[in-house]
């Protein structure tokens, strides 16, 4: 079982968690052009190795997360609310 | 190398198994080839077998980093059915079908390929309308499926869940009896054989650590051991496909990785003669018996991206539970083994059969759950495509380039999630 330390209730099962893929994808402006959108809707980089991804608390505090996780290990890196405000407002992590 | 048949099997019977030879050489790479295939999960060693027994290209290199069948042709399910939504999708898979009919006596290997027939339950008004349109697609494209009702399923499997209480009431179901399973590892070791007797070279043991490439154009690998120049590059490499196509500066894929587990039981006696499978929402489940009496089963992938080879505990619960959802006379058996596989998880859901941006390197990957049924219809249209520099009829509509077109096949209407498809 994974298990990610989420910043507001702690050390929990990854089963607490809905996946929400990868968290490096930037979404360009709604009149960019077709490539851009192509890139950003279907092209991921899929790497093996250190991944950031997001994570939705659903069965917790249902904040999204942004981890770092280790595609190839499982590893859990750093882990840290996705919501910018939330953030500033918690702090970066536990 | 001696061709298999009933007197081959006699002979060795009374000399104690002692005149064998082995079944494909273990040569030495070459410096160059006409054509080498990266991966030698099944679709590598068809493609290989196609370009020397449908076009005459015999200057072949499979190259694969650890041994035959190690990936997932050698840990799926099995299960072999041509009954898709999308049309063009049905066609290629029925072009499968048509070549696993005859696939033993073609590659004089025994792939013990057995139409057992398929049952895709549905438990809701509205999912028997999906089978109904799906049974039709298919009577279009001139394939046989049937649609039974609720008591013609009772007739055929008695011991399902059929009671009052049962999770997932049987309304009925679609039935193709053409479909059913074959052997897995033996797909992987006729294939090789067979393109090993055709001189295609068979290298084991032998990672691609990069694709080399001069003025936009391919032209060899680097391997461990050592570099092997070629004309044309073919990549199947599965799971692995974002690793390796990055080799050849292709970043970004419509791909991810995703694990699937499967699970197979202690043997039983004869219990299940034909394929169930069956999918509701948060529910999805198929399983099969093996011909040594395993209950061959799997469900739902881990739902986030990996490279790692083993399951993790959420889904062995998951389908635990799907399973006796409908076959509750499962609730004693005990699970031998489970395993989990590396699946390239497109974002349509539906394969990539395509020339890449880089000249004469073509890409063959995102099979998701369901590629093993393809193995002999993706090696013969993958061949044609390296052979012919241009994709044919069928494999024009599996093109890379069908994202930016918009010109998705989804058939689950799934949109670009790819854990969902
Ligand atoms: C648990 C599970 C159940 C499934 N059930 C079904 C089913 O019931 N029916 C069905 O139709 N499909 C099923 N599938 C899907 C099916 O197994 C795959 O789509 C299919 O096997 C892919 O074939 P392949 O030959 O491309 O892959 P693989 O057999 O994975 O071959 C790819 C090969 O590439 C090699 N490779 C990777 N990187 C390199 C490198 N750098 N250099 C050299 N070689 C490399 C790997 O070692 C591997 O042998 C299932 C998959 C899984 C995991
Ligand atoms: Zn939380």
């Amino acid at each position: 079982m994974i298990r990610i330390t989420c910043p507001f209730c702690g050390e929990r099962d990854h089963s607490e968690f809905s996946y929400g893929g990868d968290a490096t994808v930037d979404y360009p402006a709604l009149d960019a052009s077709a490539e851009e959108w192509t890139a950003a809707v279907y092209g991921r980089t899929n790497p093996r190795g250190p991944h950031k991804e997001y994570w939705h608390h659903l069965n917790g505090c249902r904040a999204w997360l942004v981890v770092e996780r280790d595609t190839l290990t499982h590893e859990i890196g750093t882990v840290e609310f996705a919501h910018p405000g939330l953030r500033a407002a918690m702090g970066d992590g536990a | 190398m001696s061709h298999y048949s009933v007197w081959s099997v006699l002979r060795e019977g009374l000399r104690g198994q002692t005149g064998w030879d082995r079944a494909w050489r273990d040569p030495e790479p070459k410096a160059e080839y006409d054509v080498v295939i990266v991966g030698g999960g099944g679709h590598g060693l068809a493609t290989a077998y196609y370009l020397a027994k449908n076009h005459g290209i015999t200057n072949v290199a499979v190259v694969e980093k650890g041994w035959l069948g190690g990936g997932n042709t050698g840990r799926n399910t099995t299960i072999v059915r041509s009954n898709y939504v999308q049309p063009v999708s049905t066609q290629f898979y029925e072009h499968s079908v048509q070549l696993w009919e005859n696939l033993s006596h073609d590659l004089n290997y025994n792939v013990m390929f057995s139409q057992r027939g398929q049952l895709g339950l549905f438990h809701t008004p509205a999912a028997r309308d999906v089978q109904a349109k799906r049974v039709n697609t298919m009577l279009a494209c001139g394939i046989e499926a049937e649609l039974l009702d609720r008591e013609q399923v009772m007739a055929m499997v008695p011991h399902l869940d059929y009671s009052e209480r049962a999770r997932f009431p049987i309304l009925g179901a679609i039935l193709q009896k053409r479909a059913g399973t074959a052997r897995h590892d033996a797909v992987a070791w006729g294939f090789a054989r067979a393109a090993d007797r055709l001189g295609v070279d068979i290298l084991q043991q032998t990672p691609v650590t990069g694709i080399l490439r001069e003025g936009g154009a391919v032209t060899g690998v680097e391997t461990a051991r050592g570099t092997i120049r070629a004309s044309k590059v073919g990549v199947a490499v599965a799971g692995s496909t974002g690793h390796v196509m990055a080799m050849a500066g292709i970043e970004r894929l419509p791909i991810e990785s995703h694990k699937l587990q499967a699970f197979v039981s202690e043997p039983l006696k004869p219990l299940l003669d034909c394929v169930i499978g069956y999918g509701a929402p948060g529910a999805h489940f198929y399983i099969s018996q093996s011909d040594k009496g395993g209950m061959v089963f799997g469900g739902d992938l881990d739902f986030y991206n990996s490279y790692a080879q083993r399951g993790n505990l959420p889904i062995v619960q998951d389908v635990a539970e799907c399973a006796m959802a409908i076959m509750p006379c499962l609730g004693r058996v005990k699970l031998l083994r489970h395993w989990a596989g590396i699946m390239d998880m497109s974002m349509d859901g539906t394969h990539i059969m395509s020339k890449t941006p880089v000249e004469r390197l073509y890409m063959n990957a995102g099979w998701c759950y369901g590629g093993f049924k393809a193995t002999p219809a993706s090696g013969w249209h993958f061949a044609d495509l390296i052979a012919n520099d241009r994709p044919d009829d069928l494999t024009a509509a599996f093109s890379l380039d069908r994202f930016e077109r918009g010109y998705t096949i989804d058939e689950k209407g799934m949109g670009p999630t790819p854990k969902l498809h």
